[in-house]
């Protein structure tokens, strides 16, 4: 098992390189000036003059390059010109309040979507199976930026459960329950579409496994329907499941994007757009790198997930 | 994909023709296409209807609720009509959304083809890169590029078509590499086509489903994120008509308001509800896996149809009767009539072998005694199936579920399929035994390791906690054996259960099973087509034809002298007793189809001692001795007089 971890981990180098290369070329097609173009049309010629030399922009390209991985790998990722602080700092902190929302979506969609996926599966065509697949239909279509905008209507403005928007109470709050109380609604409206997602293909997972044979062989054993469903065949599945899982990982980071600006849950999301806003361009690059980064990594804990699910993929 | 559909649509009016009949079959598709077309033709024809100018701004109307004089859907934050803002933004969310989807088809396939086509170190290469960009959560990606590129709607759509590049390269990739080296390309290589030539007239018309496919079910997604991008503030800038900017703009009012913002976002759900629903409807239609219906999920119970009364119990009931079964497959229109009445019976202790070619219905009728058959599409319409003269196809589930592996017990034929691939073989044991007797489980290993050991499995203890894939074939059906055996069943149904097995193995397990058999006194009922293992092991013979039993008798008697012709060919075809697997081609003609079977004796077709008589009527099972059973009019030896010597 650890010698498999360790050749994840190293086989995660290049992809992480390869992620640095992509955002250093996508940024060097700045148009003009790109010292100009990171600080913003407001930058004082001082300043202009201090980023070029700290990002060696005189030089060529793969020099710049390295330069650039180089004061990453030394935490070193510049100064938010429009937030006049740490790139770093910003980052870490707002994509900790991200991980707090997204994390419980992720949650949220693996569990309810699976179950309903399952249900579906062993009720297919029955009435159950219908009105999920209904349901599914409506959530993977309706953008989460408009559900959850009418989910502030409805359940903050015109039924006041939860609060409109925020990560906390302005005043005192602060607490477990506070937050928890301003997360329920942003988390629901994120994990509608990945619900959706997981459910439709956890439903087509369950029905692949339920046609196995040794499905009809545990049912020959006469183990219970029940027991057949949740334990042999969802056991089975799972393990096309949890690839998908991971895949949704990536969507629910993305549509946090939208949800963050929609109750103003101060995340990277609403960061990196107020940062594109304000062409606060080392802001952008700073948290485009770290939270793919990421990313790379929660996938990684994926597959040793899946190999620890499948014995048949070990080695 | 294509080039294995093909054959099975050719009989409609081509492919095309058949694409349509099944997407309409699918009503949502449908509805989805009626849905989408409304919505573009009110698109088409905004430049002709009587619509308001998007732009014009009137202040003092601002925030006019719908059904306003003047303004049907109301006015936004600057008193500009709103139908008329919805009609020519849906254009723009259409227009860039379809344009994306087409962008990143073109590129991404391209991409795909080439790598797949080539291979090698271009597929490598390109594969890393495409790789790299899958891991980006895709919208870190647009915000990078939009980032660089400034917020608009161009730049958006460029942000949005690049970030679905590597699902078209991955999935096109994957098609190609199974067609590069397929016999028409390699013909058209050493026909001296060139490379692009080959791509463009060989690889690209058998991708393009594909292409489709793919495309159908990602451009209601790209629609959604142009307009999550506007959404943003990043696409499409004011004062434009964009859904997702006024979405966004109408959020700024939204506790007030509503409608600005909520008029628009209806709209983006139904046009991407509508794409989805056609999405759904393609994949349905092209996907032969699909089509076929193929993804039906077999109940816990084969479904029981049964028309008229259960035949009355025997006078004698045996262990198991099975009593004019009659089992069908309803596949859409087509019934294949898998079983048209099956009597037989296993007594206590005893071994009944049912031998046949595959698709007599041998298998069918050793799954339905425990209601085991695929259902849908099996359905056992008729009959009796009775242990002990119980009367199974009328009793509850949980009755059934009792006698299942308790009392009656099954081994199948290839045990990498039927055993659980994640569980550890000594779990799957000691379930067989806690799902029928609440017993410790400590009580319960030490049963399992105790028939591992019975079965003659070597190390056992070692064993109970491997894999199904860690055994070799023959461990592994050493452990189905056991786990049939680990509650003491009165009957063990074997269905082909050394068939996988290579020849030695094939004797090691008929061994156990008949002494296993011996020691425990257990009545077995034992499906094969191999003559030479039913010789070795079973006291009666039952040969099956056509989902019929058409001769029946004592091994030795039926063996030494065959009645049917069907039986006397199948006898010839065995070379010497055991000598392993040997299929039956050597008989002339094919088993005939169950949803067409002829009048009369069903083997007629094939028979060489066929009389018109034989294809009239129906021929009966009749007894001919007071040991065999036959059913056919012309018999290879006359029984009675060979009785009477
Ligand atoms: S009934 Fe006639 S056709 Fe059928 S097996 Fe006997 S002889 Fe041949």
């Amino acid at each position: 098992m650890g010698a498999y971890i360790l050749k994840r981990l190293i086989s995660a180098v290049p992809v992480v390189l390869g992620i640095t290369v992509i955002v250093f070329v996508i940024m060097s097609l700045i148009p003009g000036d790109p010292a100009t173009a990171i600080l913003g049309s407001y930058a004082t010629p001082e300043n202009v003059a201090k980023l070029n030399r700290d990002l060696g922009l005189d030089r060529s390209l793969p020099e710049q390059y390295f330069i650039w991985i180089g004061n990453m790998a030394t935490g070193e990722f510049g100064r938010s010109y429009s937030l006049n602080r740490p790139v770093l700092d910003e980052v870490m902190e707002r994509f900790g309040a991200t991980l707090i929302l997204a994390g419980t979506a992720l949650v949220l969609c693996s569990v309810l979507g699976i179950v309903a996926g399952v249900i579906s599966a062993a009720r297919q065509y029955g009435l159950a199976d219908k009105a999920i697949t209904f349901a599914v239909l409506i959530g993977i279509s309706i953008p989460s930026f408009f559900l959850g905008m009418m989910m502030i209507l409805l359940f903050a403005v015109d039924l006041r459960w939860f609060p409109v928007s925020g990560m906390y109470l302005p005043y005192g709050g602060g607490d477990l329950q506070d937050l928890l109380w301003h997360l329920a609604m942003p988390a629901a409206a994120l994990a509608v579409v990945a619900t959706g997602v997981v459910a439709r293909l956890s439903r087509s997972a369950m029905l692949e496994v339920l046609r196995l044979d040794f499905i009809r062989t545990a049912r020959a054993k006469g183990v219970g329907e029940r027991r057949v469903i949740w334990g042999h065949a969802l056991r089975a599945a799972m393990v096309s499941i949890i690839p998908v899982i991971g895949v949704q990982a990536g969507f629910v980071l993305s549509g946090a994007v939208y949800i963050e600006i929609v109750f103003q849950w101060h995340g990277i999301g609403e960061m990196l757009v107020n940062a594109i806003l304000k062409r606060d361009i080392l802001l952008v690059q700073g948290g485009v790198v770290v939270v793919a980064t990421c990313y790379v990594l929660f996938n990684l804990v994926v597959d040793v997930c899946q190999s620890l699910l499948d014995p048949r993929v070990k080695a | 994909m294509s080039a294995a559909a093909a054959p099975s649509s050719a009989g409609s009016r081509g492919p095309v023709g058949a694409f349509l009949r099944l997407f309409a079959r699918n009503r949502l598709a449908a509805f989805g296409g009626i849905v989408l077309g409304l919505v573009l033709l009110l698109v088409l024809l905004a430049p002709v209807l009587p619509l308001a100018d998007p732009y014009a701004q009137d202040k003092p109307n601002k925030f006019l609720l719908p059904f306003s004089a003047g303004h049907l859907l109301g006015t936004d934050h600057l008193g500009r009509d709103i139908l008329s803002r919805l009609v020519w933004g849906t254009q723009t969310s259409l227009a860039v959304g379809v344009a994306a989807a087409l962008i990143s088809a073109t590129i991404g396939s391209a991409i795909g083809i080439v790598a797949g086509f080539y291979g090698g170190r271009t597929d490598n290469l390109m594969m890393r890169a495409i790789d790299m960009l899958m891991a980006f959560p895709y919208i870190l990606l647009a915000l990078a590029i939009v980032a660089a590129l400034g917020p608009g709607l161009v730049n958006a759509l460029i942000a949005v078509a690049v970030v679905n590049i590597p699902f078209f390269a991955r999935n096109i990739r994957g098609v190609t590499v199974g067609l590069a080296h397929r016999e028409f390309v390699d013909a058209a290589r050493l026909a001296g086509q060139s490379n692009l030539r080959i791509i463009l007239t060989e690889i690209l018309p058998n991708v393009l489903p594909v292409i489709v496919i793919a495309m159908s079910t990602t451009i209601g997604w790209m629609i959604l994120e142009t307009a999550g991008l506007s959404f943003l503030g990043l696409g499409a800038q004011p004062p434009a008509p964009d859904l997702g900017g006024m979405l966004g703009q109408g959020r700024n009012a939204l506790i007030t308001d509503p409608h600005a913002a909520a008029i628009p976002g209806l709209m983006i759900f139904i046009i991407v509800m509508s794409v989805n629903l056609i999405g759904d409807g393609v994949r349905d239609a092209l996907d032969p896996r699909l089509r076929a219906g193929a993804l039906m999920r077999p109940m816990a119970r084969t479904q029981i149809d049964r028309r008229g009364e259960a035949p009355p119990a025997p006078a004698e009931p045996a262990l198991l009767d099975l009593q004019e079964l009659r089992t069908e497959f309803r596949l859409g229109a087509r019934v294949l009539k898998a079983l048209s009445g099956v009597t037989l019976s296993v007594k206590p202790g005893e071994c009944l072998g049912i031998v046949g070619e595959s698709g007599s219905g041998k298998s069918v009728a050793a799954l339905s005694v425990m209601g085991l058959v695929a259902s849908p599409p099996g359905v056992i319409t008729g009959g009796a199936v009775r242990y002990e003269g119980e009367d199974l196809l009328g009793a509850p589930y949980e009755r059934l579920r009792g006698l299942r592996g308790n009392r009656v017990a099954y081994i199948f034929q290839d045990p990498l399929a039927t055993l659980h691939p994640l569980h550890r073989v000594g779990d799957q044991i000691v379930e067989a035994i806690r799902v029928h007797r609440r017993v410790p489980e400590a009580e319960a290993r030490a049963r399992a390791l105790e028939l591992l050991r019975a079965v003659r499995i070597p190390n056992a203890e070692r064993r109970m906690g491997d894999y199904p894939h860690q055994l070799s074939g023959g461990m592994r059906q050493r452990v189905g054996i056991a786990m049939a055996l680990v509650n003491d069943p009165d009957l063990i149904i074997a269905d082909e259960p050394t068939t996988a097995l290579d020849v030695t193995v094939q004797a090691q397990i008929l061994a156990l099973l008949a002494d296993l058999r011996r020691e425990r006194g257990v009545a077995i009922l034992f499906i094969t087509h191999d003559f030479g293992v039913v010789g070795q092991f079973c006291d009666r013979i039952a040969v099956m034809y056509a989902g019929r039993i058409v001769e029946e008798g004592p091994t030795a008697e039926v063996l030494g002298a065959p009645a049917h012709p069907y039986t006397r060919r199948l006898i010839a075809c065995v070379p010497e007793l055991g000598a392993g697997r040997r299929e039956l081609a050597a008989i002339p003609g094919l088993p005939p189809a169950v949803d067409d079977l002829p009048d009369g004796c069903a083997f007629a077709p094939r028979c060489a001692r066929a009389t018109p008589e034989c294809r009239r009527g129906e021929i009966a099972l009749a007894p001919v001795t007071a040991t065999r059973r036959l059913r056919c009019l012309h018999p290879e030896v006359e029984l009675t007089r060979e009785e009477q010597r």
